[in-house]
């Protein structure tokens, strides 16, 4: 596991570097002018992020206004016992909640668990493989449909919450059968 | 989105005035009725959030820009194309709708292999390159496509080999062994993101596009 520890720190530290200045030299090499290439696709990049404060406030408001108001709690007491028939800690069930709506909540929530239960215990491991194994669903799909002006996402919703539900239900599973 | 973002907005307010109303009544310890009423701490929620996503796009215009950049030149020398050509016999059965020679190819594939590689701060900007390029084949502007749907699930759910910032959280916080879990987020993004594909498929067909408004005279589709 060291070997592949020393790659993947080797990796999130030095790849990104690496590879704009591979992308630049090879561009250069084919003759690309980069910098005037480079300059007009950033000028982009501002257009974008300004294009999608409309659709962000929108959303980011009303996933503020669930988490602040409390359904969460409400909505987690109604499941709890679901979750204990399909064999998921019941602790999870806040990380399960949030995961798709925040990311740096869900960051939050796993925290606490290591901090109340331990960060080696079950209910910490199985949040931590939760956080990698769904996303912040409603930030995307604002943030990418908001991109290009699509307001009507007909199953884009849908599709993305079954994907997260299916990947935090095994997420819990997995943690259970190779690590404890 | 119009049903999510009412109803959303609706039952926030509905279960802050729930929780005011059973703290009025002390009936209700366990959700830790606070010092301060739900409903104003909502008002102040609601409008830092605003704030807050105004700041936190304004804050993506750095990276955004940097990496459209980046993707710009690496277009124009043909490494998109390169990749996306190694690619394709996967990408032509994820995407049908999509020629196998066209750009949102390539920036399908740099956004997966950011998102493989976790580098979440360039998978975004790379993942609204290719939402770009799917709009211009897309003949309803105000509608998601089949395609576009498809990649938002699967960049939803998308496969990280290593979850590095999870990985320091549980270092910071004592673990004993943090690494353990990149196996078992591998087993279960690769379940997630199947499942998120075969729904995507499979509700596509629940929510049909509508026919499209008989072209123009002059060809100029709304």
């Amino acid at each position: 596991m060291s070997a592949f520890r020393a790659f993947a720190d080797a990796v999130s530290s030095g790849a990104i570097p690496v590879i704009i200045a591979l992308v630049a030299l090879v561009g250069a090499v084919r003759g690309v002018k980069v910098y005037e290439v480079f300059v007009e696709g950033a000028k982009e990049g501002f257009e974008v992020a300004v294009r999608i404060i409309p659709y962000l406030v929108a959303v980011l408001v009303a996933v503020g206004m669930v988490r602040s108001a409390g359904l969460l709690d409400l909505v987690s007491r109604a499941l709890a016992p679901v979750l204990a028939v399909v064999g998921v800690p019941v602790e999870t069930l806040p990380m399960m909640l949030v995961r798709p709506l925040s990311g740096s909540g869900a960051d939050g929530v796993m925290v606490e668990l290591m901090k109340t239960h331990g960060a080696d215990s079950v209910a910490a491991t199985t949040a931590a493989v939760m956080s990698g194994a769904a996303d912040t669903t409603f930030y995307i799909l604002a943030v990418y449909f908001g991109s290009v002006g699509v307001t009507r996402i007909r199953h884009g919703l849908w599709a993305g919450l079954i994907g997260d539900l299916a990947g935090l239900l095994t997420a819990a599973w997995f943690t259970q059968a190779l690590l404890f | 989105m119009n049903r999510v973002f009412v109803a959303l907005l609706v039952a926030a307010v509905a279960a802050a005035l729930l929780r005011d109303a059973l703290a009025a009544g002390g009936a209700d310890p366990l959700l830790g009725a606070g010092t301060e009423p739900a409903l104003r701490s909502l008002t102040q929620k609601s409008l830092d959030a605003a704030g807050d996503a105004a700041k936190l796009a304004l804050g993506l215009t750095g990276v955004l820009a940097l990496w459209m950049g980046v993707m710009r030149v690496a277009e124009k020398a043909g490494l998109v194309a390169l990749l996306a050509r190694a690619l394709r016999p996967l990408l032509v059965r994820l995407f049908p709708e999509v020629p196998a020679d066209h750009p949102a190819m390539g920036a399908i594939v740099m956004n997966m292999s950011a998102n493989l590689l976790g580098l979440g701060n360039a998978a975004t900007p790379l993942g609204l390159e290719a939402m770009k390029h799917l709009q211009a084949l897309n003949p309803r502007k105000d509608t998601a496509s089949n395609a576009m749907v498809l990649f938002l699930a699967l960049n939803t759910t998308h496969i990280t080999l290593i979850p590095a910032r999870t990985i320091a959280l549980r270092l910071e916080n004592g673990s004993a062994d943090a690494t353990n879990i990149v196996l078992p987020t591998i087993l279960a993004t690769a379940c997630g993101m199947t499942v998120a594909f075969v729904a995507a498929r499979l509700l596509q067909r629940r929510f049909p596009l509508e026919p499209l408004p008989p072209a123009s005279a002059d060809g100029a589709a709304s």
